[in-house]
Order: C-alpha cells, then structure tokens, then sequence
C-alpha cells in the first residue's frame, strides 16, 4: 500500500535525527534537565542540547518513539518547542476514512509534530518544526497518499485568522471585564454603603456590629482575589516577564498599583489595630475596578487596533483566488498559488487578472485603480502589460504570467506596506528613549509621594499616603506616549497605499512632511515622455484634414519617433492614410514619399530649401510653435507649402493640478530638464511653473539637487526610477514614478503606482496628515502623564483640597490609550485636496 | 519621628535606591551564540520581554534570530530592527525568523512597536 512511504520504512532509516529548537531555556543547568527528560524516552538514541543555539539534536528510532514523544518529555521538563504552523487545501478530500491516513502519514514526516485533517473544508493544519520541514515535504507526504491536487492556504486566509484572533482576543478581554465588573458592583456596596448615588438600600448593614462589618470586608477581599486571578492575570504575569528582564512596562503599574492596595486592604482588615486610628480601610474595590477598567481599555484598543491597519487587510484581500489556466490546450480553473511563470491565463469580462503578465491574445480595458488609486479604466492591447488583481471590464484576453506568487506587484506591495508600518519614524526614536525611562520614573515618583504624604500629609497619613501612591502608580499611561506615533503610522502608510503611493519607511513619511521644495524631472514626470501630435496649420487653400493626411501617409513606412507621433495623430482623428510609395528618409532633412499621385515631403527647413520649396506663407507659423516648445514639421505637396504639423511631448492631463495643489501647499516647485531653455521654458508655462532648470546633463541632476539640500531646506526629487536615480537618491525624499509591475524601485522612498504627479501632492498631504495626527496623540499623552501624575500625587490638595480617587485614575489611564488609538483611526477617513474623489476606496467595496 | 517613620522613610528611600540600580543600571551578561553550518541560530521567546534579550554574535556571519511569541498581548506584535530596517509581525504561538548578516560590529537594538520590550544584539 502506499501508506509504506518513504518516511516511515523503518529498514532504510534505522534512526532520525532531528534538531528541535527550545524555547524559554534561561540558564545552562536547563540543558542538562531536558537532556535527562529525553533520554528517559525509550527509543531516543541519544540527546544533545546546546545552550547557546537553544536546540536540542536528538537521534531516535523512529520504530520505538516518535516526535510527540520527545516534545512531550521537553514539555514535562518545563520548556516548550519552538514550532511553526502550516495550511494546506487538499482538493477532493471527503473520505472521513482518508482522514487518518493522511494525518498519519504526515506525522510520520521527520519535523512534523501536529497534524489535523479536516474533511469538511479539506483543510490539514500542520504544526512543524522550521528548518527540518518545509511546504514542499508536506505536499510529497501528502501526495504519497494518492491526494495529487495540494496548495498552501496562505496570506489571504492568513489575514482572516489574524482577524478572527483579533476578534478572540476581544471577546476574550470582554469576558474578562463583565466578570471584573459582576464582582466589583458588590465589593463596592460594601465598602462605600454610605454612598448616596448608589441609591440602595443598605438596610442589612446599618446598626451591625463592628465584627460584621469586618467579616464582610474579609468577605470583600477574597471576592477581589478571583478577579485578580482571572481578569487580571496577563498583568501580573506581564509585569513578572518583564521584571525578570530588568526591564518595567504597564503591566508592571498595574500589579503594583492593585497589590499595593490589596496587600494594604487586608492587612487593614485582618491586623487593624497596628494602624493608627482611621487607616485601616479596606479599598478593596481598587483593585477590581481598576483591572475592569484596563481591561475595558484593551478591549476597545484590539477592536480599533483592527480598524487601523484595515488597509492592509484590503490589500491582501484583493489577491485572485484562482486562475483558468491554458494547460494542454484545455481551460482548467487552478489556485492562484499554483499558477506558474509562462503559464496562458485566459481572463473573462468582469474577472479579477490573477497574476502579473503580458497580453498575448485580446484587447480590453482594465480597472487599475485598486493597484493605482487611478480612477479611469485603462486600455490594454497585446504586448501591454496587466497587473495583478486588477479588474477586467468588458473585452476578454489571453496573457502570459511573468510574474507570480512573491514577486508579482500586489505581493510587492503588501511586503511594502507592511514593511513600513513596522518601520520607526523618527520622531519616534525620541519617544523611546522617553519611554525607557518612563514606567521606573513613574515608580519613583509613587514612592516619593507616599513618603510626603507619610511625613507631611494630614491625619490619617498613612490612608493619604498608600491612596496617592496608588493612584499614581494607576494614572501613569506609558502606552499612550508609545502608541501614538506607530499607530499614526501605520493608518497613514496604508491610507497612502490606498491611493497607489507606497511610502518606504517611516523616515520617508516624515520627511515628506517637512519638505519645502519639490523638483520635478520634465520628461516622463510632468509630461508624458511621449511625442504626440499638437498642432497641424494649413496654408492657405489646403484644408486641416488633407494636410494630415498627406504627412500621415507620406510617414506611414517611417519608424522615427516623430513620424509615429504624426502617424498616431491621424488615427487619433480618424483620418485615413494609405500606403506610400517610393518611400525615402533622408537622415536630417525628413521624409519623401507619393502619397497616391502627389509628391510629399515632410521635413525641417533645409529640406524645403533643399526640394526649392516656397515657405514664405508659413515660416511664421514654424516661428510660433517652435517657441512654444514643439517640433515643427513642413509639409510640402508637389512643390508647394501646404502646411505645417508640430509635434510635442505634451503634459499629462492631471500635472497643472497636481502642481497647483503643491503650490497652494507653500511648496516650491521647480522643474528640471535635460532640454533646451525654450521647451522648458514653454513646458513650465503651461503647468504654472516659474521656476525652471533647463539643459542640465542627466549626471549633473544629482548635483543640482544635491546643491538645492545645502540651503537647509528639504528637498524632494520626482522622477523615474532608472534615469533618475542618482537624483533621487540624493533628494531628502526620493519620489520615484512607478509603471506597470514595478514596485520596489531602490532608490525611491515613495513610490506613485500610477504615472500621475497627483500621487506626490497626496504623499505630502497624507504624510503631513499623519504626522499631525501622530504629534496630537502624543501632546495629549505627554500632557496627560505631567498633568495626571501630580493631581494624583495630590499637588492639588494643598490649594484645592482635592484627591483623585484610584477608580477615576483607572478609567482615565484605560480611556487615554483607547483616545490614542481612536485617533489614529480618524486618519482613515482622510480626504487629500489632490484626490477629489476616493477612487480605490469605491472600488474596494465593488470588489469586496 | 519614631523609629516605624524612620523606619518607613529608610525603606522607601531604599526602594527608590534599589528601582533605580534594578532598571537602568544593572547591565546584562549577553548570551553568546555558537553557529553551526556558518549560521549563529538562536530562539527567542517573546513573553513581557526577550529571551535572551542580549544576544552576542560574530560579524559577517548570518544570524537567524527565531522568535517565538508566546502571549497575547498586543505589546508584543510586531519586532522592530530600527538599524537594519527589519521587521516582522509575530503572531502568537508561531515562530518568525528573522535573518541578517551583520557588517560591523557594534550594538543592532530591537525592540516591539512601543519600545516598552527592549533587546540588543552585540556584534563583535
């Protein structure tokens, strides 16, 4: 049978060998107790653990033992396994019988030590060792088993999970608060009967004995211990982690905060006599309330914390599922994880591309935006280029996949993008070094003022003194200084995304924030990079249409760049042209052909005076267009003038108002060029640009740029990626104009899906957006810290006669994180002056 | 004062003495890592912290640093590599390797998204 795999004949592999990492082994003498553990096993051949490495090399038979039992006997030596987690779809599973089968034989793969099959979804989760198994040995296993249709579940569903765990998490959390708020309600009837606002009856505790009273306060407190143990155990086993490493974080206020007025409480209610008289009150309600509170706090933090880094979650989630795929001249619909390089992929109207590629067969537009933030369809013919999960609107088509699995522009992306949000701006380097010191600090200052309030404060002393060090220890928020400036960043890098601006890392966004002037390169950047046809002026008695047509026809069998733009410009026209004859191209002059009977020539001038044309009736016309900027072309048809056609390398539609918006930003705009003053000077008036760098050689725009950073202003360079590297290096921030499939251009620090200039107006609005939302959470946190610390110190008491209560102090520390957070989440709803209208995000919920 | 005030105060002023040697003065031993097959391997559990927190390894050798998040905590989500421009998401009870070849040596930091977390890496 073919259960007998490779893994399990027992006669080829007399034992295995497996390296197993450990995790949590702390000291050395730990080595040898997971040695003595494993060995125990019978089976085990031989154990060796290596401290510094934290793995443990293990040979065994693997016909007396197994993994699960050597990872059992680390377990019971107290130290865990590190192991990773796998999914695989294994198509047409329904067999419950096959379901065993196949988890046995996967668990007999050397590295694996978990597998479960589930047939309903025909899913198997597998848990592995990294380094010892990868996806490729678990496809074999499992295809051992006669199962030969096997892919990975990967980032998309991965996204789901993290969602579902968020929203475990939650709930988790909420069950946690419910339970900390159903005891607390009868904790503090006891302890504050005498509350008016609570408006019950405390009938049952009025004229009761003094030893009652007591016994219900006891009664209290060993109330207060389950929630501690429940509700609030990630605190104290937190603030226990963290304290081992020499290291304090919030968990650490909050245990102390609540033990020290646990520890008080029931030394108040078990030995009140050793306190003087009036200090030994219980508050008991301290502690669970507070731990309700935080935990409130960080279940409303998991809830947005989702919503902030929702971009991403879109992104992935735009990734094709599957691909109908040309295989031996048949359709067959296959996962997209499957689909490989070269692969024909034939895609539908209405259907999502699944892979990167280039059209071989079809024409269709294509609905970029989502990849882009560019709104309008864009046409596609053979030999274009077509991104993945994009979507295919009318025409249907053949492409070839170039790119697939990582490398394909979504994947690029999604890498990106997270990249980023993982990356520090700098300003938040500045925030760390605050927050190292923060909680210690926090810590001495809690002393402290026990200590005055000990010595200085009024009678009860002692009361006042345990109070304020406990509210101190309460209020302090270090996660509303540490969060501000990460969560800012990341709804901002993915705000950008949504839009086609992929920002690098969180220097970049900073800095974009900052700058004061903007170059941008001419040719590509402002313009289209592409010749086309901009004027065409008869002379008199010849009439637009015949004019083109004659120098359309006549550069029909021509393969100069300017010739096709005047080509184009007919067909743009609809203007008909027919093949000439004695076709001849005269480097330097132009062209001569017969277009049907008539002899043209379309040309500069020395080819008129050349042919002995008269160009009197339209030298002037030349004059005006050539000072606008644009190539000038005569035409000629059977000696006479007829005409002149002008081409130009035009701007792109959106570049005035793109420039405009930069403008209106108080940004300095300026143009630089390789051409001549005339152009650029013609180029610059039509967007609104009076400052221009004309002729400057491409390995001296690194240098002008370079020379424009000295004056302490920053600088950003907007151009292409490949010519305009050195420049863009050299800029402050690098603005590198993306086409097509690339992503991740080196020298850029922000890279513009589409070819539009809006995208950099919108990077700098997003990023100066971001950073304001990032310096108001953290002003309001830093305010919080240095305003909340001392009235919970009680600095107000002496002036004011005013306390704060440890309960206030624990609903404003759980509501100033959730604040940070909520802001951050207001970026969403961001709206630039340079996108009139939210495209991506339309279309994500047409798509959705 | 009677001698529980001085008593209270001596302890109190000592707390703060001993906070203050305890988180900013106590310098850690680094765990040295060994390497086999060229690369230095090490498996760091993430629970309230790092560890090991401090990792000694050789320069121009790659390091794959394997960490393995054990708690649920939001804290402790993402590591930061802020010097070498790394970073990954670490969900929980999974193992992210992360891998690098130092250049130079010197301290590479690390630390989660708040900086409340903190470790090093010492290239020598």
């Amino acid at each position: 049978m073919e259960k007998d795999s490779e893994y399990s004949s027992a006669t080829e592999v007399p034992s295995l060998q497996v390296d197993l990492p450990l995790v949590g082994m702390d000291c050395v003498s730990c080595a040898t107790n997971i040695e003595q553990y494993v060995a125990d096993v019978s089976g085990v051949e031989s154990v060796h653990v290596n401290y510094a490495l934290g793995n443990a090399q293990v040979i065994y038979d693997p016909q007396q033992t197994d993994l699960q039992a050597i990872i059992q006997a680390i377990k019971s030596s107290g130290y865990e396994v590190g192991k990773a987690q796998l999914r695989v779809h294994i198509e047409g599973l329904h067999c419950h019988s096959c379901v065993t089968f196949i988890e046995e034989t996967l668990r007999r793969v050397p590295g694996v030590l978990q597998a479960t099959v589930t047939a309903g979804t025909e899913t198997a989760t597998i848990q592995y060792v990294p380094d010892q198994v990868d996806f490729a040995g678990v496809k074999t296993a499992i295809e051992s088993t006669g199962y030969k249709s096997i892919h990975r579940i990967e980032e998309a569903e991965s996204s789901d999970q993290e969602a579902m765990a968020h929203q475990q998490e939650y709930q988790r959390l909420m069950r946690k608060f419910w339970f900390a708020t159903g005891i607390s309600i009868p904790i503090l009837l006891v302890l504050y009967p005498e509350l008016p606002w609570l408006y019950l009856p405390n009938l049952f505790i009025k004229n009761v004995s003094e030893g009652l009273i007591r016994l219900l306060f006891g009664l209290a407190g060993l109330a207060t211990l389950p929630v501690m143990v429940y509700s609030g155990r990630q605190f104290f086993a937190g603030a226990w982690s963290a304290f081992k490493h020499h290291s304090s974080d919030m968990n650490t206020l909050i245990t102390l905060g609540t033990s020290a007025a646990w520890v008080y409480s029931t030394i108040a209610v078990l030995l009140p006599q050793i306190f003087p008289d009036g200090t030994a009150v219980p508050f008991y309600d301290v502690a669970t309330v507070v731990i309700a509170l935080v935990v409130l706090g960080q279940a409303l933090e998991v809830r947005a914390k989702g919503q902030t880094s929702q971009a991403i979650k879109k992104l992935i989630g735009l990734q094709a599922k599957t691909a109908r795929v040309e295989r031996d001249g048949q359709e067959v619909e296959i996962p997209v994880e499957e689909v490989e390089s070269g692969d024909i992929i034939i895609v539908r109207p209405g259907e999502k591309v699944p892979v990167d590629g280039v059209i071989v067969q079809g024409k269709s537009s294509l609905d970029e935006s989502m990849i882009t933030g560019e709104s309008l369809p864009v046409d596609k013919n053979v030999d274009d280029e077509v991104i993945g999960a994009t979507v295919n609107t009318t025409g249907s088509f053949k492409f070839r996949a170039t790119k697939v699995g990582k490398d394909t522009a979504l994947a690029q992306i999604v890498k990106m993008v997270q990249d980023a949000m993982g990356s520090k701006a700098p300003i938040a380097r500045l925030v760390d070094v605050v927050s190292g010191y923060f909680v210690p600090i926090v810590m001495l200052i809690s002393i402290l003022t026990f200590l005055v309030w000990f010595n200085f404060g009024p009678s009860p002393s002692l009361a006042f003194a345990v109070v304020t060090a406990v509210t101190v220890l309460i209020i302090a928020c270090p996660c509303a200084i540490g969060m501000a400036v990460p969560l800012s960043l990341v709804a901002g890098v993915g705000k950008g995304a949504e839009h086609g601006v992929l920002i690098r890392n969180g220097e970049a966004l900073q800095t974009a924030s900052q700058l004061n002037i903007v170059v941008l390169d001419k040719t590509g950047t402002i313009t289209k990079g592409k010749p086309e046809l901009t004027d065409i002026v008869p002379a008199s008695g010849f009439e637009t249409g015949a004019l083109l047509h004659y120098a359309a026809s006549a550069d029909r069998a021509s393969e100069h760049p300017l010739a096709q733009a005047i080509v184009e410009g007919a067909r743009d026209r609809d203007i008909n042209t027919i093949e000439p004859l004695e076709f001849n191209a005269i480097p330097g002059y132009g062209v001569d052909a017969m277009v049907g009977n008539k002899r043209v020539f379309v040309g500069n001038l020395k080819l008129m005076q050349r042919e002995q044309v008269d160009t009197n009736q339209i030298d002037a016309h030349v004059e005006r267009l050539q000072s606008e900027g644009k190539t000038a072309m005569y035409v000629a048809v059977d000696g006479q003038g007829a005409g002149v056609v002008a081409v130009a390398d035009t701007i792109k539609e959106d570049s005035i108002e793109a420039i405009r918006v930069m403008q209106e930003m108080g940004l300095e705009v300026i143009m630089l060029t390789g051409d001549n003053e005339r152009t650029a000077q013609a180029i610059a008036r039509q967007v609104g640009l009076n400052n221009v760098m004309a002729e400057v050689l491409p390995e001296d725009k690194a240098r002008k740029v370079h020379q424009l950073t000295t004056g302490g202003k920053k600088v950003g360079m907007v151009g292409d990626g490949i010519n305009d590297a050195p420049a863009l290096v050299e800029a402050d921030v690098g603005f590198a104009i993306g086409t097509g499939t690339d992503v991740a251009i080196e020298a850029a620090d922000i890279t513009l899906m589409s070819g539009s200039l809006k995208g950099v107006a919108y990077a700098i609005e997003v990023s100066k957006a971001t950073m304001k939302n990032a310096k108001q959470s953290l002003m309001g946190a830093f305010i919080y810290n240095t305003l909340g610390i001392p009235i919970a110190a009680g600095v107000l008491f002496p002036f004011f006669g005013l306390l704060l209560s440890p309960l206030l102090a624990g609903a404003a520390m759980a509501a100033s994180s959730v604040t940070v957070v909520t802001n951050a989440n207001r970026l969403r709803f961001f709206k630039a002056k340079s996108f009139s209208q939210d495209a991506r995000a339309k279309n994500v919920e047409v798509n959705a | 004062m009677n001698w529980i005030q001085l008593l209270v105060n001596v302890v109190g002023v000592g707390m703060m003495v001993w906070i203050v040697w305890y988180f900013w003065l106590y310098r850690k031993e680094g765990v040295k890592i060994s390497e086999t097959g060229g690369v230095q391997e090490v498996v760091i559990k993430v629970k309230g912290g790092y560890d090991p927190d401090v990792i000694v390894v050789k320069k121009d050798k790659p390091v794959k640093l394997h960490f393995n998040r054990q708690e649920s905590a939001l804290c402790s989500e993402m590591v930061i590599f802020d010097k070498i421009d790394k970073s990954a998401n670490l969900p929980e009870g999974e193992t992210v390797t992360i891998e690098f070849t130092p250049g130079e040596s010197g301290e590479i930091p690390f630390q989660c998204q708040m900086g409340m977390l903190k470790g090093k890496i010492i290239v020598q």
